[in-house]
């Protein structure tokens, strides 16, 4: 490409900064509505984030790989410290917390050791002999990488986040080529434990939220209110929405949360299932070109980890989308690109830049000669 | 240590493209099913949920219909509704009680009998049923309300209408009042409209009876309203259909007039138009105020109005049954006439008549004496004798078609008919036989005799006119009424005995009118509350053995256009207590300048008009121990 565009400006990854944009620019037009037509004090900060975050991701682009693999260690053990300052802020504080401010941003490390948990995973199967992955030499560090950080959150209590570091870390396990077995009994062994975990693991609200998505009539005014309203707000939209500016349910409070974690009801409510399905449509090329960029680097540590993180920023669309729809409990996860807040969009700018490196330089085969 | 299969990093490599493979199918079918999902919700679900939209964004309000006036035969109000703004609580969202009445009481001032009540009636209403704090309240006092509503959830303020009647207690026992529906009403009835804080239903009287009326159809308000209830703005509203008004054939002027002037008394007024049967005024007093009964009934305003030996809860005009007295002496004389007497035959009174061993006495001692000096005189003697003559079973029917005695459709909730005896009632109700001293007593009103004050004018008004006039409270075009089967020279005998009572010799001379070329007919009546025991005679001691005063009467004489009664309960005769106040009445229907003069130089001496005088005897009642009044007081 040797056109009027400058090489460095050609050279950028444009194909995800346009799916990106599309996201964040449709996100932003949602928030825009939800706060009755204003940029303030929602839609203008999600436009200016996602700027200054592109621009640390593109700079994180430009890193090597081997510099994120060198990385890795010292960024789990620090966040590993982190969350132990945090819990003791939270003792000293008196109460539970979960993030450090820092004046112009607010670091929540539960949240950043999401992607740092699948590049400390995708290290450890980097380092691992492969005739090894079918011993217990693959799985018991693993274990140790999990234990730690899963511990610290869930003392928090923060059990939504170590469900999410199992999730990425089974996700490069299975990607790193685990044996099946594995999966397979852990599936059934969830299936099993899970009302054991219902019954005797789980506070009263986590009981709560999951019955109440089980049956949200029982409670259409407490915490079934969420679930109930925003399957109201998107089957009052029907195909088409009811225009732009014009959702009754967001406008009059009646959706909770409209501007995070139910934005896409809020979405939906305005913009119908074509707005839907415009959402689906971008998220299916962010995971294309998610998944693209690991089957193109010729690294094991980068196939893992674009992988990997790929599926951590799949685990929240997914957990998002069906809990708005009504086919998962009510969880604190935002929607990636679209909702409102800093942490959740630091964390995947963190993701999209890490790949942005990984498709920028995709590496050499082990014992291949560059 | 088992052999370990050999692995190559081709082989994970190999591994790594099928599971991204399979993990990249995964995703899909999970965007998918969102995807079927959203569109069942979207499409499949899309009218279910934009009616629950709607239902969300949209708050429907029932505006209580505005209820129908009463006017009076001019047009002017009797009944109106007042646009005031309200403070009602609904029980069922209150949170904390005793703080929300609290803080009410503050903001809006109310007195220790109204918390006292808004109380007791959040303790018997059932949770749905609105309890009115207060109404007729100023924009601030409404407006204090409203901006703290967020920390006051249960309580309703309103805009909207109340009842107002600008007589007061001159009209209570006429029109009745109004009231929140009774539960039991609501339960029969599951109308939302019964309950919507502001919606009254009659009670009593007309009010009461009128109900279907005067209701009206409800409106509906429909506004845009945020998920905390606060209003974003008015949609569509639909007006409320006010009920339909009711011209009544009531002279509210002279009707207050004649409720003024019964003063301290406890009695009735009642005029008719004796050539329609038009009723122009049906006044009784004491009464209770309706317009602060409709607010709800408080512990002071019960006891005030249930200590009160004159009964002000009682409809004396068709509620109240007297022995009439010789008010009924003109019917006998009719009867007399019917079967043969000659009225200028004269009996001669010696004081008394004599009955096998007992004597029946006269007020006087009158000489020979003919019919209509009989009248004028109010001659026991001449009625024992001629009654006698022609036996009381021959005066009863000229009783009943005067009126007495007799049941007419009237739209009140309850009338009381009274008796007018004869020998076949004696032997259904006693098993008895009628005596000849049963005939004496009943010909000049006592005895099993018993009438109400409304008959008594019924029959005034028929004597006048000679028509068989029917009462009418409705004003309305109907036909003329036919002649009464008397001929015109028997009542030509009695209306003239009637005027001698007033402008003759009688006992009510004191009573004439005073306007030139118009003259009052009339017939006092003075009736035994007990037997007469020893020198008591019913005119001392105490108030409730005293005897009632009753006057008939009508005027002009010449010219008949009104038949009245004046019944005054305990008022010992019917020249000193009753006729007095009918020459008023009836003065008040030629020359107010001159009622009215009368009336405020009485007034001035009874402590002020009907409204001053509660208002003194409240503020008296006030601090005394009270006893809750009943649910529904007048039934």
């Amino acid at each position: 490409m040797n056109g009027i565009v400058p090489a460095p400006i050609a050279a950028l990854p444009w194909r995800v900064i346009f799916i990106l944009s599309a996201l964040v620019g449709f996100g932003a037009t949602v928030l825009y509505s939800a706060a009755g037509g204003n940029f303030e004090p929602w839609a203008g900060k999600h436009v200016i984030r996602f700027v200054v975050l592109l621009a640390m991701a593109i700079a994180m682009s430009r890193m090597k790989l081997e510099f994120w693999k060198s990385m890795t260690f010292p960024l789990y053990l620090l966040l590993l410290v982190l969350l132990v300052v945090v819990q003791l802020m939270g003792f000293v504080g008196g109460g539970s917390q979960r993030w450090i401010n820092l004046g112009i941003i607010t670091l929540q490390p539960s949240e950043l050791m999401k992607p740092v948990m699948v590049l400390a995973a995708a290290w450890f199967f980097d380092r691992l002999p492969p005739n090894r992955i079918y011993g217990f030499d693959a799985i018991w560090p693993l274990g140790a990488i999990l234990l730690l950080p899963s511990i610290l959150v869930i003392i928090q209590p923060d059990f939504d986040a170590a469900i999410a570091y199992a999730f990425g870390l089974g996700v490069v396990g299975f990607m790193a080529g685990l044996p099946l077995i594995y999966f397979i009994s852990a599936g059934v062994g969830v299936a099993v434990l899970a009302p054991l975990v219902f019954f005797f693991g789980l506070k009263a609200y986590q009981q709560d939220r999951v019955l109440i998505f089980l049956n949200p009539q029982n409670d259409p005014l407490g915490a079934g209110y969420h679930i109930t309203q925003s399957k109201i707000a998107i089957g009052s939209g029907g195909i088409f929405g009811k225009g732009f500016g014009n959702g009754t349910q967001s406008h009059l409070d009646y959706l909770p949360e409209g501007h995070t974690d139910f934005v896409f009801a809020t979405m939906a409510e305005e913009w119908g299932i074509v707005g839907g399905f415009f959402i689906l449509f971008m998220y299916y090329l962010l995971m294309r070109w998610g998944l693209s960029v690991a089957m193109q680097s010729k690294t094991r540590y980068g196939q893992l980890v674009a992988a990997g993180l790929t599926c951590t920023i799949f685990f929240y669309i997914m957990i998002n989308l069906l809990m708005v729809v009504g086919l998962a409990p009510v969880a604190g996860i935002p929607l990636p690109f679209v909702s409102h807040g800093g942490s959740s969009m630091l964390t995947m700018m963190l993701c999209v830049g890490i790949m942005m490196s990984i498709e920028r330089h995709p590496g050499a085969k082990r014992g291949q000669f560059q | 240590m088992k052999v370990e299969k050999q692995v190559t990093s081709g082989q994970l490599d190999f591994t790594f493209t099928r599971r991204a493979a399979f993990v990249g199918g995964v995703q899909a079918a999970i965007g998918l099913t969102v995807a079927a999902r959203m569109s069942y919700i979207a499409v499949a679900d899309n009218e279910k949920y934009k009616l629950l939209a709607e239902s969300n964004r949209v708050n429907l309000t029932i505006i209580p219909p505005r209820r129908g006036w009463f006017v009076d035969r001019y047009g002017k109000p009797i009944a109106t509704n007042r646009a005031d703004f309200r403070v009602d609580i609904i029980p069922d969202r209150l949170v904390n009680k005793e703080q929300t009445v609290k803080t009410l009481a503050e903001l809006l001032a109310l007195s220790t009998d109204d918390v006292d009540r808004i109380h007791r009636e959040l303790k018997l209403a059932q949770g749905f049923q609105p309890v009115q704090v207060a109404d007729g309240l100023d924009y601030e006092r409404f407006a204090a309300v409203s901006v703290r509503l967020p920390d006051l959830p249960g309580v309703s303020p309103r805009q909207g209408y109340s009842r107002f009647y600008p007589s007061g207690a001159a009209v209570g026992h006429l029109i009745g009042y109004v009231g929140t529906v009774s539960a039991e009403e609501y339960q029969k009835n599951k109308n939302p409209l019964l309950i919507t804080p502001g919606f009254k239903v009659g009670k009593d009287g007309l009010e009461k009876t009128l109900e279907d009326r005067l209701q009206g159809e409800p409106g509906a308000k429909r506004t845009e309203v945020t998920a905390r209830g606060k209003i974003v703005r008015d949609l569509a509203t639909r007006p409320d259909i006010p009920g339909k008004p009711v011209q009544l054939t009531i002279d509210i002027d002279l009707h207050n007039y004649a409720a003024r002037r019964l003063g301290l008394e406890s009695g009735s007024v009642v005029i008719f138009d004796c050539l329609t049967g038009d009723i122009l005024t049906m006044a009784s007093m004491p009464c209770y105020d309706p317009n602060s009964f409709s607010d709800g009934i408080g512990r002071i305003e019960w006891k005030m109005l249930n200590s009160d030996d004159h009964i002000p809860m009682l409809n004396k005009a068709l509620q109240g049954l007297y022995p009439p007295g010789s008010t009924v002496k003109p019917a006998a004389a009719l009867a007399m006439l019917h079967h043969g007497v000659d009225p200028e035959e004269t009996v001669v009174c010696g004081g008394g008549y004599r009955l096998g061993n007992r004597v029946f006495k006269c007020l006087g001692r009158h000489g020979p004496i003919n019919m209509a000096d009989a009248l004028m005189k109010s001659c026991n003697t001449y009625f024992y004798a001629m009654g006698r003559r022609i036996g009381y079973d021959a005066i009863a029917p000229f009783s009943k078609a005067l009126g007495l005695g007799q049941e007419f459709p009237l739209p009140f909730p309850s009338q009381r008919y009274g008796t007018i005896p004869d020998s076949a009632w004696k032997m259904r109700k006693y098993d008895q036989k009628w005596s000849e001293s049963d005939t004496l007593n009943a010909t000049i009103g006592q005895g099993y005799v018993s009438v109400s004050p409304f008959q008594l004018a019924i029959m005034a008004a028929r004597i006048a006119s000679g028509l068989n006039i029917q009462p009418e409270i409705i004003l309305k075009k109907r036909p003329a009424p036919g002649r009464l089967n008397f001929p015109e020279e028997h009542l030509a005998v009695v209306r003239e005995g009637m005027n001698r009572v007033v402008n003759g010799d009688g006992t009510a001379v004191r009573s004439r009118l005073e306007i030139p070329g118009i003259a009052m007919a009339g017939k006092t009546g003075t009736a035994q509350v007990r037997r007469i025991a020893g020198s008591q005679r019913g005119q001392s001691g105490a108030w409730k053995y005293r005897d009632h005063g009753l006057f008939v009467c009508f005027a002009p004489v010449d010219n008949p256009r009104y038949g009245a009664s004046v019944v005054i309960e305990h008022g010992m005769g019917g020249a000193r207590a009753a006729a007095p106040i009918a020459k008023d009445v009836l003065t008040f229907l030629y020359d107010r300048e001159k009622a009215m003069a009368s009336l405020e130089a009485l007034e001035a001496g009874w402590g002020g008009n009907i409204e001053q005088r509660m208002a003194s005897k409240y503020a008296a009642f006030q601090g005394q121990p009270a006893a809750p009044p009943p649910l529904d007081p007048t039934t």
